[in-house]
């Protein structure tokens, strides 16, 4: 039986970046964090198998919970961070009379704010000190919308950034449309996401209103390996060619440099929000080799139908025993494949279902599909209007909601910098 | 997080401020933090602001803020530490935002929470801190001159017992706490008699 006060240890040791950082604050600093984390009952009753044989023993993991994702840096977290369990993306609407400075102010509350809570530290003036203690990889990634890029930035460094044009398969609605500013707020634990959620809008109520909440979720975390392709709820593995940060395109492919916006946006990126509504009902009614058919991939395993593992090439040029292609022409991977290697980007979708008493079913379900680009109109959009002129997946979905941000840079890790600061402040 | 320092505190030493934090979560005093010297202490304009006194120089105040509000009275919170192997004590408080401000405690008085004038200022224990926060202890502050808005910075300057003075910089944020005793009403006017207790009787 291992103490809590080993466990600490072995947590600080794996190096979880911020664990060790509340041990030194001092418990103002903390709020309760302290009390909390030290009669955590973190000794987990669990098995562990030992040469194929299950002892049952009693083994402490890391706590989960305690895991964060470093805040400041070149790029905000929540973009190239593996996905968390749990998304609440947030629409925003600034008042009327917020301006650039207002704005500003906006700004420099929310980045106090989630600096504080991704380090597993209670906000300023938080109500409900103990619900911070959990980071659970806590991410707070904050962007703007067409209409405070185009106006409220001092017009030498306004972004050209232009609602996604028309697509064919859109049905869209306006209560999930463009939002001034949008804050994707991810973490692992359901609890730390409303947490989080109900301090930033508070501190955003003096300068916004709510347009829409969009709430998501994946496997729970430990669920499957970290690794593991998501499935969506029409039962694919979705994001298998997704680029993530290990690829060497990655970086190239996401984070905006100096000369493609001018230096206050370097290292800040785009975001396309499409909310993608599933016909689930009619789903119902294909069966296996007919849903596999339209994506072209098999729903076991997630592999092309030209065979294979997941992850290797599919043959778009073989036929079958009649010579009709294998991967229908139509099928989701072939209108979805470019050979022009600019038109990639970063997908970081999450699952969404919510009452909807106007279906049969009850609900209504889809992805709130999450696209991350340097540039969406070039790595995006041709894409988008592929698939929206055909694939076969259109007969079950349909595009409720879509909206564009900038997500701003990164923030540096000294007290006078905040999300914006050197895009929107006036002067410094 | 947010340490505001007075440019004379920040410079005496990170040491200082790391043995600071253990010491509290140990509750050991701080042995290790002597206050500076007041050697050199020749006024240097610009830049620093405090005084050269050692007290001043061994307090700090972590994560400050303000809330926010329109006119009327609001106040300030906060974390006072005291990194130093002596009391120290703060006896005063003023910004450019008010005309005046106070020292308070909460207490309890006929079944309500009342706050009033603290008797002798707020002390902290040698390696101590002094918790500043909604429904305790708190810089109150009287009479805005102004409005104080969501996501700006406020000057606070605490007078210190040896007379030295140190600046924090205080975040304001929009907060609906902090409300019970004083702010009946954002709008109303600064006639707080009735919720305001005058009396300064023993502290608690």
């Amino acid at each position: 039986m291992t103490s809590a006060r080993d466990h600490r240890a072995d947590v600080a040791g794996v190096g979880a970046p911020g664990r060790p950082r509340p041990l030194q604050t001092g418990a103002a600093a903390l709020g309760g964090a302290g009390l909390g984390w030290s009669s955590a009952p973190l000794a987990a009753a669990a098995t562990e198998t030992i040469a194929g044989r299950t002892t049952g023993a009693t083994v402490l993991s890391p706590s989960a919970g305690q895991s964060t994702v470093p805040f400041h840096g070149a790029h905000q977290a929540g973009v190239a961070t593996p996905p968390q369990a749990h998304l609440s993306l947030l629409g925003l609407d600034l008042l009327p009379e917020v301006d650039g400075p207002a704005l500003a102010r906006l700004l420099r509350v929310l980045s106090d704010d989630i600096a504080r809570l991704t380090a597993g530290q209670r906000a300023l003036a938080d109500t409900e000190p103990e619900l911070a203690t959990v980071p659970a990889r806590l991410t707070v990634t904050v962007g703007i919308g067409p209409r405070v890029a185009t106006t409220l930035i001092p017009t030498a460094r306004r972004l050209d950034l232009t609602a996604l044009p028309h697509f064919a398969t859109d049905r869209l609605l306006p209560r999930w449309g463009q939002s001034d500013l949008v804050v994707q707020i991810c973490a692992d634990d359901a609890v730390t996401v409303a947490h989080a959620r109900r301090m930033l809008l508070k501190d955003s109520r003096a300068f916004s209103r709510t347009r829409w909440v969009q709430d998501g979720f994946r496997r729970a975390h430990g669920s499957v390996p970290g690794t593991e392709t998501m499935r969506n709820l029409m039962g694919q593995v979705d994001g298998t060619v997704n680029p993530t940060e290990a690829d060497p395109a990655f970086a190239g492919l996401v984070w905006a440099e100096a000369d493609d916006h001018g230096a206050a946006f370097a290292g800040g990126t785009f975001m396309a929000v499409r909310r993608v509504r599933m016909d689930l009902d009619t789903w119902d009614r294909v069966d296996r080799p007919g849903r596999e058919f339209a994506v072209g991939r098999r729903l076991a395993d997630g592999a092309p139908l030209t065979g294979g593992a997941e992850f290797d090439e599919p043959d778009f040029d073989a036929t079958d025993d009649v010579g009709f292609p294998v991967i229908d022409p139509a099928a989701h991977i072939r209108r979805a494949r470019t050979d022009d290697p600019r038109q990639r980007f970063h997908r970081r979708g999450y699952n969404y279902t919510q009452p909807d008493p106007d279906r049969p079913t009850g609900e209504d379900s889809g992805l709130i599909f999450i696209a991350f680009a340097r540039d969406l109109p070039t790595q995006f959009v041709p894409i988008q209007e592929r698939l929206a002129q055909n694939d076969r997946l259109n007969q079950w979905i349909s595009t409720i909601g879509s909206a564009v941000y900038a997500v701003l840079p990164g923030v540096r890790d000294d007290s006078e910098d905040y999300l914006g600061r050197a895009l929107i402040a006036a002067r410094d | 997080m947010r340490i505001t320092l007075s440019p004379r505190a920040r410079a005496t030493s990170a040491l200082a401020t790391a043995a600071l934090g253990l010491a509290v979560l140990t509750g050991c005093g701080s042995d290790d933090a002597p206050a500076p010297s007041t050697a050199g202490s020749e006024e240097s304009s610009s830049t620093d602001t405090s005084s050269r006194a050692p007290e001043s120089a061994a307090l700090s105040v972590t994560d400050p803020y303000v809330k926010a509000a329109e006119s009327g009275m609001t106040a300030a919170f906060g974390t006072l530490v005291n990194s130093s192997d002596a009391p120290i004590t703060i006896v005063g408080a003023s910004s450019d935002i008010t005309t005046s401000m106070e020292l308070h405690e909460t207490v309890a008085a006929d079944g309500t929470m009342k706050m009033r004038q603290k008797e002798g200022g707020f002390t902290i224990d040698p390696g101590g801190e002094h918790l500043l926060e909604p429904g305790g202890d708190h810089l109150m502050i009287m009479d805005l001159t102004r409005a104080v808005e969501p996501g700006e910075s406020v000057i606070i300057k605490l007078t210190l017992d040896d007379g030295s003075t140190m600046e924090i910089d205080a975040l304001v944020k929009e907060f609906d706490g902090a409300d019970e005793e004083y702010m009946g009403d954002m709008g109303d006017s600064h006639d707080m008699d009735g919720e305001h207790s005058g009396d300064h009787g023993s502290s608690s």
